[in-house]
């Protein structure tokens, strides 16, 4: 009998998820074992022409991370769902955006602007910037992909059916996520696999230490304490997201002191992970007055890039209003 | 702007002083523009910021939280929860560029039935000549 076939594929990603892939380590060969791989463009010599060629629906399941920027990712995704019965989007990324989903607070053009002529590392003076098509000397013509006005989550191009969260998926993820695909046993189109459906506190070794009612007086940023850590780093005002974050990676983070950033995303039913985020943390804020309510949250220098870090393109605005749309 | 555009503005008003107060401005036939798009919570403090953004994403061109003045509400501090979360969650809104006209926390008790009317067409003067806010839906599916 046939193996499953199974292709990777990366979009607007730091490569990071393919290193999580390799990080399954002698699984791995588990993994090639029971499944054939047949696209997978940084470890593997298959082309596009190769995919093209499979007959629909053919691959068992795409893992795609990263989110859609080109328009080369765009055609890609397009093409592995065409092929692909079941498509997953890997990684914090291709689920709600990821990091490079920040820049959704610029437009394009002031991204292109920046990247090319205004970073104070930049020199430009024959104004270069790339462009869609070009004649070269040779009379050839050369093209690049469109750079899209916007960055957008997996499921804003392509129907996906399985998500698997972090940044990247830890190896046991993975393997969770794998071993759940190969079982047969499917379950319900949308869910996240191989996390936990609680959030991160659940999982977390210092819960035991988290008092029922969570108040502070004061944040700190994580440069300006040392934390202890045998307590609950919210008590000791450090902006942890485990409380609205999925669980599911282990405490990774907390087991080595750094407080959560939420890059196992929301848990089911919460709709905009930041305006959860925001809900949770504003609260536990110890005062009643407006003033000192102000000036304590006031320590929040980037609410956004704390609250929206991994999912700002997949919060109820997408990103920054004003920028035209497609 | 075109002078044809009327703004719909959503109002969460808590059960116990702000919802009273809207129904007193009826009864006591106090006149308010229509524009404005009531939604009773039982508190202020159960309006999650999630609510407010979806608000924005489905077509509300302003939003309007109202709830007890601090120290009267039913919950004890509900209320105050909302502060805390309305102080944070303005900043993050002038960051998805929504205009801070659009957006306003009042404490507005049971027989403010004036004050909503003030608050209210304070809210509509300065939101119209903003204009709409449009959220479009952004994807490629088809």
């Amino acid at each position: 009998m046939d193996k499953p076939k199974i292709a990777f594929y990366w979009c607007a990603s730091c490569g990071g998820c393919e290193e999580a892939t390799v990080d399954l380590a002698e699984k791995i060969l588990d993994v090639v074992n029971l499944v054939d791989i047949v696209f997978w463009p940084v470890a593997m010599d298959y082309k596009v022409e190769d995919v093209e060629k499979l007959p629909d629906g053919s691959i068992t399941a795409s893992f795609i991370n990263g989110g859609v920027r080109l328009s080369e990712h765009e055609e890609m995704v397009k093409l592995l769902r065409r092929k692909s019965k079941l498509v997953i989007a890997y990684g914090a990324c291709s689920s709600w955006g990821g990091i490079p989903g920040l820049a959704n607070l610029y437009s394009r053009e002031e991204i292109l602007r920046y990247v090319y002529h205004e970073a104070p590392t930049v020199e430009n003076p024959q104004k270069i910037q790339p462009q869609l098509r070009i004649k070269a000397e040779e009379g050839i013509t050369l093209e690049l992909p469109e750079f899209l006005p916007r960055l957008l989550p997996l499921d804003l191009v392509v129907d996906v059916d399985y998500y698997v969260p972090g940044c990247p998926p830890t190896p046991e993820v993975t393997w969770k996520a794998i071993e759940t695909l190969l079982s047969g046993n499917l379950p319900a189109k949308g869910s996240v696999l191989g996390a936990l459906d609680k959030s991160l506190c659940y999982d977390c070794p210092l819960n035991e230490t988290k008092p029922e009612k969570v108040l502070i007086k004061e944040i700190k940023r994580p440069h300006e304490v040392i934390a202890d850590p045998t307590k609950c780093l919210l008590i000791q005002g450090l902006v942890c997201l485990g409380p609205v974050t999925r669980g599911g990676c282990g405490a990774l983070c907390i087991k080595a002191a750094m407080p959560c950033t939420g890059c196992f995303g929301p848990l089911d039913e919460v709709i905009d992970y930041g305006g959860k985020a925001i809900s949770y943390f504003a609260s536990i804020v110890d005062y009643s007055d407006e003033q000192e309510i102000e000036k304590t949250l006031g320590k929040i220098l980037d609410p956004m890039g704390i609250f929206y870090r991994y999912s700002l393109p997949a919060s109820r605005l997408r990103g920054k209003i004003t920028i035209a749309e497609r | 702007m075109s002078k044809d555009f009327e703004p719909r503005i959503v109002v969460f008003a808590c059960n116990w002083c702000s919802y009273a107060a809207l129904d007193l401005a009826g009864t006591s036939r106090m006149k308010y523009p229509p524009n404005f798009l009531v939604i009773r919570v039982m508190c202020s403090g159960r309006v999650d910021p999630q609510f407010i953004l979806e608000a924005f994403r489905r077509g509300a061109d302003g939003v309007l939280v109202a709830g007890c003045h601090p120290g009267d509400c039913h919950y004890i501090e509900g209320n105050i929860k909302a502060l805390r979360r309305m102080t944070l969650l303005k900043r993050v809104l002038e960051e998805f560029g929504i205009e801070k006209e659009r957006f306003r926390l009042e404490w507005i008790s049971a027989s403010e039935a004036e004050k909503f009317v003030r608050v209210a067409n304070e809210m509509l003067e300065k939101i119209k000549p903003l204009g709409p806010l449009k959220v479009e839906e952004v994807h490629m599916h088809g």
